[in-house]
Formats: C-alpha cells, sequence, structure tokens
C-alpha cells in the first residue's frame, strides 16, 4: 500500500506538479475550446487568453504566497 | 521546416538541461566513489529511457491524430506552463536559482559518508547514478515522445536528445566538475516558452481550431507567450524588490 501511494505520488508531482491549478485549468481550458469549436464557435483566441491568464494567476499566487 | 527546428531545439535544450542535473550527481558519486559503478548505473537508466521511448512512441503512432493532439497538447501545455512558472519564479528572486556547485558538494558528503563494500558494483553508486539520470531523463523522455509523436516524427526528436546528451556527457567527462556555467534558467525559460506555445497549437488544432495563418499562427503564439513571459518576471521582479525594501 505504501509503494503505491509513493508511485501515485511520483505521478501526481511529475505530471501536476507545484501548482495543481495550471493542471486544471489547462484541462478546463482545451475542453472549452474543443465544445466552442464544435458548436461552430472561432474560439482560436481562447487558448492563448486562457493560457496567459493561467500563468499570470499562477505567478501571481505564488509570489503572494511567499511575501506573506 | 520551422516544425522540426523547434521539433530538435525543444528537445536539445530540455535534454541539455536536465543532463546537467544529472551530470553533477553522477560526477558527485564517480568522484568521491568510483566511475565503474557510476558509469553502468547511468548507462543502465539511459538504456530503461532508451525502451520507454521506443515502446511508447511507435504505440501513440495508432493514436487517431486530433485525439493524440489533444493529450500531447494539454501535457505539453501543464509542463510548459510549469517550465516557465519556475523559470519566471527563479529570474525574479522568488525561487533560489539552481547550484550545481552547492549540489555536488552536498551529493559529495553523502557518497562519502554512506558505507562501502567489496563488491564488484558499488551499489550505493549504482543506485544514485541510475536514480539520478533516471529521474531527470524522465520527462525529457515524455517531451521527446509526446512532441515528436504530434509531429508524428519522434526519431527527429530523439536525435535533438541525443546530441545534447552526447555534448553534456563530453564536456562533464573534459572537465570533472559539475557544469555551473551553463544559464540553466534561461535554457528552462527557452524550453518553457517553446512546450507553451506547441501545447497551444496542437490542442487547439485536436480541438478543431483554425489558426489564422495556419502554421505560420506558431510565430505568432510564441511570441506572444515570451512577451507575456518577460512581462511577468517583470512584474515579480518588482514584487520581489518591495518585499525586500518592506524587510529591511
Amino acid at each position: 500500500m505504501r509503494y503505491l501511494v509513493a508511485f501515485g505520488r511520483f505521478w501526481y508531482d511529475f505530471v501536476v506538479g507545484d501548482d495543481w491549478r495550471i493542471a486544471v485549468g489547462v484541462v478546463a481550458t482545451v475542453a472549452v475550446v474543443y465544445l466552442a469549436t464544435h458548436r461552430g464557435a472561432d474560439a482560436w483566441w481562447l487558448m492563448p487568453c486562457a493560457v496567459l491568464a493561467l500563468l499570470s494567476v499562477s505567478i501571481v499566487h505564488a509570489t503572494r504566497a511567499q511575501r506573506r | 521546416m520551422t516544425h522540426d527546428a523547434f521539433l530538435v531545439a525543444a528537445s536539445f535544450l530540455a535534454c541539455a538541461v536536465e543532463m546537467v542535473e544529472a551530470l553533477t550527481i553522477v560526477l558527485a558519486v564517480g568522484v568521491t566513489r568510483g566511475w565503474r559503478s557510476a558509469i553502468i548505473g547511468t548507462v543502465a537508466a539511459l538504456c530503461v529511457l532508451g525502451v520507454f521511448v521506443a515502446v511508447l512512441g511507435p504505440a501513440l503512432a495508432f493514436v487517431p491524430i486530433d485525439s493524440l493532439r489533444i493529450f500531447v497538447g494539454c501535457l505539453l501545455l501543464i509542463f510548459g506552463l510549469q517550465w516557465l512558472r519556475k523559470a519566471i519564479l527563479r529570474a525574479s528572486g522568488f525561487k533560489a536559482l539552481h547550484d550545481e556547485d552547492a549540489i555536488f558538494l552536498e551529493e559529495e558528503r553523502a557518497a562519502q559518508d554512506a558505507s562501502r563494500s567489496d563488491a564488484a558494483i558499488d551499489w550505493y553508486t549504482f543506485t544514485v547514478a541510475f536514480k539520478g539520470v533516471l529521474l531527470e531523463g524522465l520527462e525529457v523522455a515524455f517531451i521527446v515522445i509526446t512532441f515528436g509523436s504530434a509531429q508524428r516524427n519522434v526519431g527527429l526528436a530523439v536525435v535533438g536528445a541525443v546530441a545534447a546528451a552526447v555534448v553534456v556527457l563530453s564536456v562533464g567527462l573534459v572537465v570533472h566538475r559539475p557544469l555551473s556555467r551553463v544559464p540553466e534558467n534561461t535554457m528552462k525559460f527557452a524550453v518553457g516558452v517553446m512546450l507553451t506555445t506547441f501545447g497551444m497549437f496542437w490542442s487547439g488544432e485536436g480541438s478543431g481550431v483554425s489558426w489564422p495563418g495556419g502554421d505560420a499562427a506558431i510565430i505568432g503564439l510564441l511570441a506572444c507567450v515570451l512577451g507575456a513571459s518577460l512581462a511577468l518576471v517583470s512584474i515579480a521582479r518588482r514584487r520581489h524588490a518591495l518585499a525586500e525594501a518592506t524587510l529591511t
């Protein structure tokens, strides 16, 4: 059981990394872009806007947490 | 052509950065406890990584291209943003820069303290070298597989990674010191920008997005990511300076 937990933790750290918001945000962004495109919207601009917003939020969060 | 150049550059830079970190660990145990087991551990880890790429790379060729690009795009975006995040925090002073000399000394001290045996293979040295190379190399293997398979050209990504491994290992063997002068953070920043750009492009393509200008949109996306990241470094630097001033 201990090894299973360690194995799971390794892959979580490897894929998700230091900030889970990035992983969740990326999956949500791609899902929204997929749905919007398949409903006929020209949603190419959504991807860069959302990704850069995600990066900014993550940086602001990290710098704010360290300043406290 | 642009795709191929980015593919080779991204896998070369990513592999070079991770190999510099792995080299520090291998050098520390090699210098302190002997080279035989350190080299066997390194070669064993490189073989495992090679098998990983050789098995998973061709297997992904059977996945439909749109689904593959969504999956690969998401992974590259997550990796790319994490690399960029770390590089921005390091460049602005919120996170300490990777100090290869300090890591080397720490590993060297640990290697001296560990018990020795008369066996043909020094298992401590083997394990440390194997783990160091495998763990540092796993992310590169993922980048090579995902980047390469989304472009249906894993071979070219492997060429970039192998070239970096050869360069870093050769320099390391010649100088016998950790490569502390390599601008690791700048390289990580560049890899982060490239992975994020291609992550956006491919997950968009897989989702059915029609990029303005087709493939040329990559240049625009790259400029956006680079510009925003540099702006974030500048903002974070100002915040860090402000925090330092408040403390003193």
